[in-house]
């Protein structure tokens, strides 16, 4: 369709709108009510603009010596709404970096598994399909088991782990050296067919399995730690861990929106897409790169959530079509949504829940009522 | 630049695979508003031939030249602003709607951050009107016929508007009326001033509308010229392992040709048989 951009714009704005809707209602859900209303006060009045730009040493008339800029940017608050100070502290402090964690997590996953589906032409690819999520299981697992192990190995990044984020960087690297291992496996002068990389992706993830299996059974009093990562979860997220997720999350979300027709035309054959002007291994290697990362990242600071990456790139898919011009942002607009509803549900149903398990039991039902009400015979 | 030289200039090519020379010293010309057919056994380096051209395949020796310009110095979408293709069989399994597909078509001339215009627009509107597939425009390819997903994939191509176009067994799969219409269509294109390589498999459809034809056997060029020479040339029974006779064909008068087997006899030989006088 030509009119491909307008249909993704409105079903963006679409989605946009449903995400900030899940967002705000999520937080005003929990142990204590909080009215929409109070939310969107809070939020306004964290909101900062810079006012001005002042050039500090101007006033003499002489020009400063000093290095650096002599500017002094001045914010303001615009907005001062009449709130509760414990409200405030709730949302700011306690809910809203959790939400947002789980809307960038769900972000992440669901353009990850969009592409993988698209690039392998399998219904069944996830983002974890080359291992991305295994080795971040691994990386952070042996963290939980056995920091002082991998803090001797990782040797000269030991300063980078100090400061708490020590099992987030380990899932992380884990899932790189994962992901990177499977696609030298799978390729051979210079070309990386999609089937031997599903393979290689599978073998390296049962591997994988069998080292967490192995580490799990010897993790003694952390077992229940351990499990919890695994098992995927967003609590005790951190404004930090929002600020680098709002960073990397949009940034290679993009990025593979930018690949969107090569994925489109890749679905036709490796061949025909080279026939048609597209550097097939080129695209592929930058999708599998953006998108193990981005999965990476997501793993990295939630554990592993399952089903958000198979089913919602599958759930909109069958309501878009299949052109991932379209299908790529609303996708992941969508995955955001989902996985903060999932995660209020997990957060403030009746006991806490891992998130996994909630995306897991509300999901699959889903999709399976998706499969039997629309005629879907293909991907 | 454009109209002097040949369209496309392959010089010596030599392939392998797994060992076994695939193609082996091929030379071979297509010049614009021509019909060149490539015709040749199973396994004779048809397909390879093309895939060498489109610039999937990379030769192990020899050179080929698209639009007076060394295919070596080209990256992927300068050769797809040259010659387009039109594959085999269309596989994809996904619901696209065939306006989606045939605007893939242009995807050479769309950058990884801008957006199709109105003149990309335009183009596939035309193509899709000339491969006569507008009236499905909005339905997915995988509800159509075989038949109909060939045109499409024909029209995909047109709407790249390069001079080159590039098919691969592209009736292979169809029906007789399919077959035809498809063939019109590629005639059409080439007076039109496109330059058209094609395998074909249907010998006698490929001398009904190839301008030349090339016959390819083992990886080699073993003869080529007008349809009705490389018909009746002895190369062609050699490659085909068959005894074969060529005749007008009697609806279109065009060269025609039909393979005997060890026993059979043709309607002369039949006949010198008949003359014999009886003996008294």
């Amino acid at each position: 369709m030509l009119d491909v951009w307008r249909r993704t714009a409105g079903y963006s704005a679409a989605l946009a709108t449903t995400l900030f809707v899940v967002v705000v209602v999520s937080a005003g859900i929990g142990p204590v009510p909080i009215a929409a209303r109070t939310v969107v006060a809070v939020v306004a009045n964290a909101v900062v603009v810079p006012t001005g730009l002042e050039v500090v040493d101007a006033a003499g008339g002489v020009a400063s010596s000093t290095a650096g800029l002599p500017l002094r940017i001045s914010f303001t608050h615009p907005f001062a709404f009449p709130v509760s100070q414990t409200h405030e502290a709730i949302i700011m402090r306690v809910r809203l970096p959790r939400i947002l964690l789980a809307a960038f997590v769900g972000v992440a996953l669901a353009a990850a598994g969009t592409v993988m589906q698209g690039f392998f032409r399998n219904p069944m690819a996830d983002p974890g399909v080359i291992g991305v999520s295994s080795g971040a299981a691994v990386g952070a697992v042996s963290w939980i088991v056995a920091p002082s192990a991998l803090l001797a190995l990782l040797g000269p990044l030991r300063p980078l782990l100090a400061d708490g984020i020590g099992l987030q960087l380990a899932a992380f690297c884990g899932a790189l050296i994962a992901g990177f291992t499977v696609y030298l496996i799978a390729s051979r002068e210079g070309r990386t067919p999609v089937a031997t990389l599903l393979l290689a992706g599978v073998a390296v993830q049962t591997f994988l399995g069998a080292v967490v299996s192995y580490l799990l059974l010897n993790s003694g009093e952390s077992i229940r730690r351990v499990t919890y990562w695994l098992m995927g979860h967003l609590s005790g997220a951190s404004w930090s861990e929002v600020g680098v997720a709002a960073v990397v999350v949009p940034t290679l979300t993009l990025v593979l929106f930018a690949y969107a027709r090569d994925l489109n035309v890749l679905l036709m054959g490796e061949q025909d897409a080279q026939s048609l002007g597209v550097n097939a291994e080129r695209s592929k290697r930058a999708l599998l790169a953006v998108s193990s990362v981005l999965t990476g990242a997501a793993v990295a600071v939630s554990g592993v959530i399952g089903f958000v990456g198979l089913i919602v790139p599958h759930a909109v898919r069958l309501l878009v079509g299949p052109d991932h011009r379209v299908l790529l942002p609303t996708s992941a607009l969508a995955g955001g949504s989902f996985l903060v509803a999932a995660d209020t549900f997990a957060r403030a149903g009746v006991a806490e829940l891992p998130v996994g398990i909630v995306t897991a039991a509300a999901g699959a039902p889903f999709f399976l009522y998706l499969l039997r009400t629309r005629e879907v015979y293909e991907l | 630049m454009s109209g002097c030289e040949p369209l496309i200039v392959g010089r010596d090519l030599t392939v392998s695979r797994g060992g076994e020379r695939v193609l082996d010293g091929v030379s071979l010309t297509v010049d614009r508003g021509e019909l060149v057919g490539l015709v040749g056994p199973n396994g004779a380096g048809k397909t390879t031939l093309v895939s060498l051209v489109n610039g999937t395949l990379e030769p192990e020796s020899g050179t080929i030249e698209l639009d007076g310009r060394d295919r070596a110095g080209l990256s992927q979408r300068e050769i797809a602003r040259i010659v387009a293709t039109v594959p085999q069989e269309a596989t994809t399994s996904f619901e696209f709607d065939v306006e989606s597909v045939v605007e893939m078509g242009r995807t050479p001339y769309v950058s990884r951050f801008g957006t199709t215009t109105a003149a990309d627009h335009d183009a596939v509107e035309r193509a899709m009107a000339r491969a006569e597939v507008s009236a499905f425009a909005d339905r997915s390819v995988t509800t159509l016929s075989g038949g109909e997903r060939q045109r499409v994939m024909f029209a995909r191509a047109l709407a790249a508007e390069t001079p080159g176009l590039l098919l691969d067994e592209p009736t292979a799969s169809l029906d007789i009326n399919h077959q035809l219409r498809t063939l019109e269509l590629v005639r059409e294109a080439v007076d039109d001033g496109k330059g058209v390589l094609a395998a074909i498999h249907d010998l006698n459809l490929a001398a009904r509308v190839c301008d030349r034809l090339i016959l390819l056997d083992g990886g080699r060029v073993r003869t080529e010229g007008t349809p009705r020479e490389v018909l009746a040339d002895d190369a062609l029974a050699d490659a085909f392992g068959v005894r074969t006779v060529v005749s007008d064909d009697p609806a279109v008068g065009s060269p025609m040709v039909t393979a005997l087997r060890d026993g059979d006899l043709s309607v002369t030989e039949r006949e010198a048989t008949d003359d014999t006088p009886p003996e008294e």
